[in-house]
């Protein structure tokens, strides 16, 4: 049977990890490589590398960081943050990383998940998408780090991702983010009932009760997380034995 | 010498990476020099391997395409039918099949008959993430396997052969799928070992052991 996934996310800046495993034993608590490979021991089903480095002078550092970690792990990894082009996905693709995923850049050129997808399959390709939750009830999709409204709903826009090719969705509910206060449950399960590829849901995890949501009552394929695991609140594998206890398909 | 055939599809890094540490566990226990794993997409490099892994992404017409135009048809059929080990990874194993519903008109290399079917009837395409092997043949490839152990997937095409004596394991997803296949010392697999941790990385020592065997049957 098709466990669902747990995905640690490491935010890297300049090389650099800036929201990590809060881990004494780590030699070099800052070093993206060490703590993807950390999670790779603790048999973490995939992670997420997102580059949130402001400055695109900074693209070689990412560059390396995806490639040490191509050698260092044995999991699936995807990339995100400040892939704009076909030739800047060539670039972490052909470094190691397994997926690339593609957020703003999507909404301002959505050829560009077809371009991706025909070039590199659409396995390769994750489009995220960092929806709010408006007054009048729509769920209008933002750009730029959740900043920038588009006027676009959640639910049209995974589907016409998936249309243009998209093998993949992240979604992370921006008045979630951070907050330890529970996925939002109705969006994700929207989202995934409106498409027929993966959804991974992200935002706002602060228990293992939360994972149990977002993966049932949510209909996540899989569980994007960041402070839960950082801080080890919980282990990967104290989540996964919570997960199965309550039934729900694991890799274990 | 292992060749992994680079045919322009996707990184290779990964099974290149594998099958290094997986050559350097089973040598070093041994106490043999490690063959080298070489990534190529030259037909004469391919053609005097030890043995020759096939890796895939991306879609079977494209890649069915691009091996013949590289020339590599020949020399892939000849280490699957030969007596050097084989090993197929996820498109690898797909386009040894006849054709595939994925790429109309286009013939596969026809090495095992059967088809290659698009998933229907299941929730999610492509069928992503870790599921289980079942009911495991023993064989060289899946030998120490625990059955039901979780290998990593990714794919919307699942092969289906005639002969099911040549299945390995089956996995379920919407009903019961060909997930592996092997016959004498070539094999292939639907999941990637490189992105399976220890089950991955047991599987390729499993390969390189093979391998070294083939090279030497008085080891």
């Amino acid at each position: 049977m098709l466990g669902k996934r747990i995905i640690p996310c490491l935010d890297v800046d300049k090389g650099r990890v800036v929201k990590g495993v809060n881990f004494v034993g780590l030699v070099d608590a800052g070093d993206p490589v060490e703590q993807a490979r950390y999670y790779d021991a603790e048999e973490a089903d995939e992670l997420v590398l997102l580059d949130i480095t402001a400055s695109s002078d900074e693209r070689d550092t990412m560059v390396d960081v995806v490639r040490r970690t191509a050698e260092h792990v044995s999991i699936p990894f995807t990339v995100g943050g400040g892939i704009r082009s076909v030739d800047d996905m060539r670039l972490i693709l052909a470094a190691g990383a397994d997926k690339v995923s593609i957020n703003t850049s999507a909404i301002l050129e959505p050829q560009l998940i077809r371009d991706g997808a025909e070039r590199f399959g659409s396995q390769c390709i994750v489009v995220a998408m960092d929806p709010k939750r408006m007054d009048d009830g729509s769920w209008d999709v933002h750009t730029h780090g959740g900043r920038t409204p588009t006027g676009i709903d959640a639910r049209d826009w995974c589907r016409r991702a998936e249309d243009l090719g998209a093998g993949e969705i992240l979604i992370t509910v921006m008045d979630k983010d951070g907050t330890l206060s529970g996925y939002d449950i109705e969006i994700t399960r929207a989202v995934s009932e409106a498409v027929s590829i993966p959804v991974i849901a992200s935002g706002g995890a602060g228990t293992l009760e939360h994972l149990y949501e977002a993966l049932t009552e949510g209909k996540a394929d899989a569980v994007l997380a960041a402070s839960i695991f950082h801080f080890r609140t919980h282990t990967i594998r104290e989540a996964k034995d919570y997960l199965l206890s309550r039934g729900v398909p694991m890799r274990s | 010498m292992i060749a992994v055939i680079d045919y322009g599809a996707g990184n290779l890094a990964s099974v290149r990476r594998g099958l290094v540490v997986a050559a350097q566990v089973v040598c070093s226990a041994v106490g043999e020099l490690a063959p080298a794993v070489r990534v190529t997409g030259d037909p004469a490099v391919v053609a005097d391997a030890m043995a020759v892994v096939l890796p895939g992404v991306g879609a079977f017409g494209d890649a069915v395409t691009e091996l013949r135009r590289r020339g590599l048809e020949d020399a892939i059929a000849e280490a699957f039918i030969g007596p050097r080990p084989f090993l197929g990874i996820c498109l690898g194993l797909q386009i040894l099949f006849p054709s595939s519903e994925e790429s109309p008109g286009i013939p596969g290399l026809g090495l095992v008959s059967g088809s290659v079917r698009r998933f229907r009837h299941v929730p999610k395409v492509p069928h992503m993430g870790w599921n289980q092997l079942e009911a495991i043949e023993p064989n060289a490839l899946l030998r120490g396997i625990p059955d039901r152990s979780y290998a990593y997937f990714v794919h919307s095409y699942y092969a289906d052969p005639d002969d099911s004596s040549l299945v390995t394991s089956w996995s379920e997803y919407g009903g019961r799928f060909c997930s592996s296949i092997g016959t004498g010392t070539a094999f292939a697999c639907q999941f990637h070992p490189e992105k399976s941790q220890r089950v991955g990385l047991r599987i390729l020592q499993n390969f390189v052991r093979v391998t070294i065997h083939a090279a030497d049957p008085s080891d």
